[in-house]
């Protein structure tokens, strides 16, 4: 219980320091040695309570409820005047409205509510908080790195390293709350605060674009903060309790199904599912370790787990459908509109979108293999999708662009990002790898509960993602030549957390038998009242494991040919015109000119904003749906 | 014996896919009213371009297509040991990847156009093959091939529309015309041999080993529609092979190249209309 308290506090103790701290050197010690720090709470938590789990209250419950109502109107009366101070009025609004409602609710209607268990930890909780905790404090420490050049290459930007870092902290501590809370009033305290963190996040630069997206995400995560508030005070006033766990074990009447739509809206925002998407893209303004943490490894991931959570009372239900084909749209569009993306950090962001979907669609259906294939997805991408970010930040540094299109040069300038990245990528769609292992076993899901539709949308995603990887990874081998390129260093702060995040890459695939064995089927088994069985056949796994091992083995296994390698080098094939450097070929009139290579981006198949507005339109048809299945249901 | 029996498989399919190869060489050349080479032309190229000397523009790019090698031969031992199939698929498409980062890598303009080609044909087809897979579970409840070609009535009869649609996209998977954009068996192509542009020698030779395995593993793709328990249907499935295999020759023969435009629409709306139709009828009866 203890061990659980430090874990929430200590980052918020690390982040008021880091705020305070002034000087740079000084400052990113403290960050280091607290990210650590937190590192081994998380282990030494996970390591406590991993077996047998744990769920109590605090003793003074009501003391931490006075606190936290605290910090929720002062958190609100902040957002309501800058809210006005920059004329977005709809953000001031959304928070008059969800901060008074629950404040009320918690003063006036909560006294005869008896909440047993604030917090849980099962197996479930054990995962999301290993993530939090060893990505998280990874991303802290490449922060120091990042933030270092990120200020020199942008001078007009005004330095406020210890804002950012302090705020990374304080995520840490929310994302903790977050996972660990089962008192919903909690929860919501904690969603709150990575919405704030979010919005401040994005909004580093001050710029004008930065100001604007940020509160446009503001604006979207507090239209889902306020159906949780709904649904927070629907459950207090209907069914007298305030747990998750107690909400989960209901029936999926109509009755509970209008909190559970109202909690899925607000885990539909977070984690950017359309129609929400929009804000998750303009996020990406934001510096690359906040994207890699907020925006792809962690937050996002808060609406995806509480959807998992519900999975009991989705399954078959129409909000349960309704969100299913929710993420299904989003899956496929995002997966298509990454096509037509040369940016490195839309892509990813487009990818995120996509997964997020892929992991909504598969905790919806919310049958055992769905939910294991589920968990796994939340897994892979975390550590694949952050590696990838923080590689990005690098490159851009390195290269001077993240436009994938200047990436050819990759390899010449650093063998060990262009690997890394490599690493990355390959683990997002490729065979052995683990994302492909949970997209296998969600398409087995899918067909076993008979959602035809969404295997036919996983096929066709599946295919585009296919694409989009494949041709970034095209380039990062093409092995261009350099010229007049500046070399700039690799600090240890970047290099040191993007290696532990490939090692982890890989790890997690060798692992993932034992995750399932250890975490994923108690879990499970305890879930549903029945055994759980591993989705994929042990011979598979085998096989997966030898192609694993194949592709790490293979590229070493050549070296050695090409040590005593007497072969002719010869210049390319350009239809005899070559100019002799493999860079220039004669044209026509006798002129030189220098050959340049593009990918396909295929706009008019799939442009952004042709799809975006379909897409769009179809999820809020969705959406409407769902609330006249809601009203017949009661009707009913 | 099962190992050895399995080890046997492997090892005959790529003979048995450069015989097919030779055969198809014959029947295109009578079907232009030519003479056409012998049959074992394909083995006699073959040992000729490992006897040649292998030049190169870069050290690396010749890494990528013994990797696909590798992994053309590992499908083919999953599908014919009777494992998974969608397993297979994957490794499958693992060896296509490699096979195009082999185009990237050499960073020349012919066989980066030829790469970035091949990347759409898989885009193209890659739906098409899942859901083959897909219907496969649907008819029979397994993914594993020893049980698929195991059960009392063929996968055809519930898979009409899926077998269709999969004799669509094999085209691209023979690299046959009109779908051989990425590079075609005949030099003239506008982008000279696209891909495979910058290899030679034994690297060349690496390529048309890869490409005859690929022949079989896609016509036990077509087997598997076809075999059930009793051992005539066996012949059955190896008589459908040959009849898609000729079906192919004659398609390769009677249609121009496409654009990839065209190419790449016709394979999603054929999928999309026989795959899933043919789906949605299986899940409501089931």
């Amino acid at each position: 219980m203890y061990a659980i308290s430090v874990l929430i506090l200590f980052p918020i103790i690390a982040a008021l320091l880091v705020l305070i701290v002034r000087k740079d050197q000084i400052r990113d010690m403290i960050v280091r040695i607290s990210a650590v720090i937190t590192a081994v709470i998380t282990l030494t938590v996970v390591f406590l309570y991993f077996q047998k789990g744990i769920s109590f209250n605090f003793p003074h419950e009501e003391i931490i409820d006075y606190i936290i109502a605290a910090l929720e109107g002062s958190m609100a009366l902040f957002i309501i005047i800058i809210g006005i101070k920059n004329k977005k009025y709809i953000v001031s609004a959304f928070s008059a409205i969800q901060t008074p409602l629950v404040l009320w609710f918690e003063f006036s209607q909560k006294h005869d509510i008896v909440v047993k268990n604030g917090i849980v930890f099962d197996k479930l909780t054990a995962i999301m908080v290993l993530i939090i905790g060893i990505v998280g404090s990874l991303i802290c420490i490449y922060a120091i790195g990042y933030m270092k050049w990120y200020h020199y290459h942008h001078e007009n930007y005004p330095v406020r390293k210890n804002f950012f870092l302090s705020l990374l902290f304080l995520f840490l501590s929310a994302m903790f709350g977050l996972v660990l809370s089962n008192n919903l009033t909690w929860m919501y305290f904690f969603w709150e605060i990575t919405t704030l963190c979010s919005f401040l996040l994005i909004g580093y630069t001050k710029t004008k674009d930065a100001k604007k997206n940020s509160f446009h995400a503001l604006a979207i995560n507090l239209g889902g903060g306020l159906a949780f508030a709904l649904a927070i005070v629907f459950i207090g006033i209907n069914f007298k309790t305030l747990e998750l766990s107690v909400l989960i074990d209901m029936k999926p009447e109509a009755m509970v199904l209008i909190p559970v739509f109202l909690l899925s809206i607000a885990a539909l925002t977070k984690s950017a599912q359309l129609p929400f998407s929009s804000w998750l893209l303009g996020a990406m303004v934001a510096p690359t370790p906040s994207s890699a943490l907020l925006h792809s490894a962690t937050m996002v991931k808060a609406g995806v787990y509480l959807i998992i959570r519900l999975a009991p009372l989705l399954g078959t239900s129409s909000v349960g459908r309704i969100v299913t084909l929710v993420g299904g749209v989003t899956f496929l569009a995002c997966s298509l509109m990454a096509i037509a993306q040369s940016d490195a950090k839309k892509i990813l962001a487009y990818s995120t979108l996509a997964n997020l979907g892929l992991i909504v669609i598969c905790s919806s259906i919310g049958t055992q293999e769905s939910l294991w294939a589920a968990i796994l997805l939340v897994i892979f991408h975390s550590v694949s999708k952050s590696l990838l970010f923080i590689c990005v930040g690098s490159i851009e540094h390195q290269i001077g662009s993240r436009n994938v299109e200047d990436m050819d040069i990759l390899l010449d300038v650093s063998r060990k990002l262009s690997l890394y990245i490599m690493i990355g990528i390959a683990g997002m769609f490729l065979a052995p790898f683990g994302m492909l292992v949970s997209k296998w076993v969600a398409m087995k899901a899918f067909i076993d509960s008979d959602n035809i539709l969404i295997v036919i949308i996983l096929a066709y995603g599946s295919a585009a993602t296919l694409f989009y990887w494949s041709k970034w990874m095209g380039k990062l081998v093409s092995n261009a030549n350099v010229k007049n390129h500046v070399k700039q260093t690799f600090r240890k702060d970047e290099e040191i957390p993007i290696t532990i995040h490939a090692i982890l890459v890989v790890i997690s695939c060798f692992g993932f038998p034992l995750i399932s064995k250890y975490a994923l089927i108690p879990y499970l088994t305890h879930l549903f009242h029945t055994d759980a069985m591993v989705p994929i056949s042990t011979s598979d796994v085998k096989i997966m494991l030898y192609m694993l091992s194949a592709l790490l083995i293979l590229p070493i296994s050549f070296i050695p040919i090409y040590k005593g390698d007497k072969r002719r080098k010869v210049p390319m094939y350009m239809a005899g015109q070559n100019a002799g450097d493999n860079e220039n070929f004669h044209a026509s009139m006798g002129v030189t000119r220098k050959v340049e290579l593009r990918n396909w981006y295929m706009e008019s198949y799939f442009g952004a904003k042709r799809l975006t507005l379909w897409s769009n339109l179809i999820s809020i048809g969705l959406l409407c749906a769902g609330i006249i299945l809601l009203i017949g249901g009661l009707a009913a | 014996m099962h190992i050895l029996m399995n080890i046997l498989f492997v090892v005959a399919a790529p003979f048995v896919g450069g015989l097919l190869t030779g055969i198809d060489r014959v029947i295109t050349a009578r079907m232009q009213g030519r003479q056409g080479p012998p049959v074992l032309q394909p083995f006699y190229d073959v040992m000729k371009l490992v006897q040649k000397e292998s030049i190169e523009v870069n050290s690396m790019h010749r890494f990528f297509v013994y990797i696909s090698l590798v992994f053309a031969i590992f499908t083919t031992s999953i599908l014919l040991s009777g494992g998974d199939i969608l397993l297979a698929v994957f490794a499958l498409t693992l060896g296509s990847i490699f096979f195009v980062l082999g185009g990237y890598a050499s960073n020349s303009p012919y066989s980066i156009i030829g790469s970035e080609r091949e990347l759409l044909q898989i885009m193209a087809y890659e739906p098409m093959v899942l859901l083959a897979c897909v219907g496969l579970y649907y008819a029979d409840n397994s993914f594993f091939v020893k049980e698929i070609i195991n059960n009392s009535i063929p996968a055809i009869v519930y898979l009409p529309g899926v077998f269709l649609g999969l004799v669509f996209i094999i085209t691209f998977k023979l690299r046959k015309s009109p779908f051989d954009l990425s590079m075609s068996h005949h030099g003239h192509q506008e982008i000279v041999k696209g891909i495979t542009t910058e290899y030679s020698g034994r690297d060349l030779a690496v390529i048309e080993v890869t490409h005859w395995f690929e022949v079989i593993i896609t016509l036990t793709l077509v087997f598997v529609f076809f075999a059930t328990e009793t051992p005539i249907s066996k012949v059955f499935a190896l008589v459908a092979c040959a009849l898609v295999y000729f079906l192919e020759i004659i398609i390769d023969n009677a249609f121009a190249r496409l654009k990839w435009q065209q190419a790449f629409t016709s394979a999603w709306i054929i999928t999309g209309t026989m795959g899933i139709i043919n789906l949605l009828i299986l899940s409501f009866f089931r």
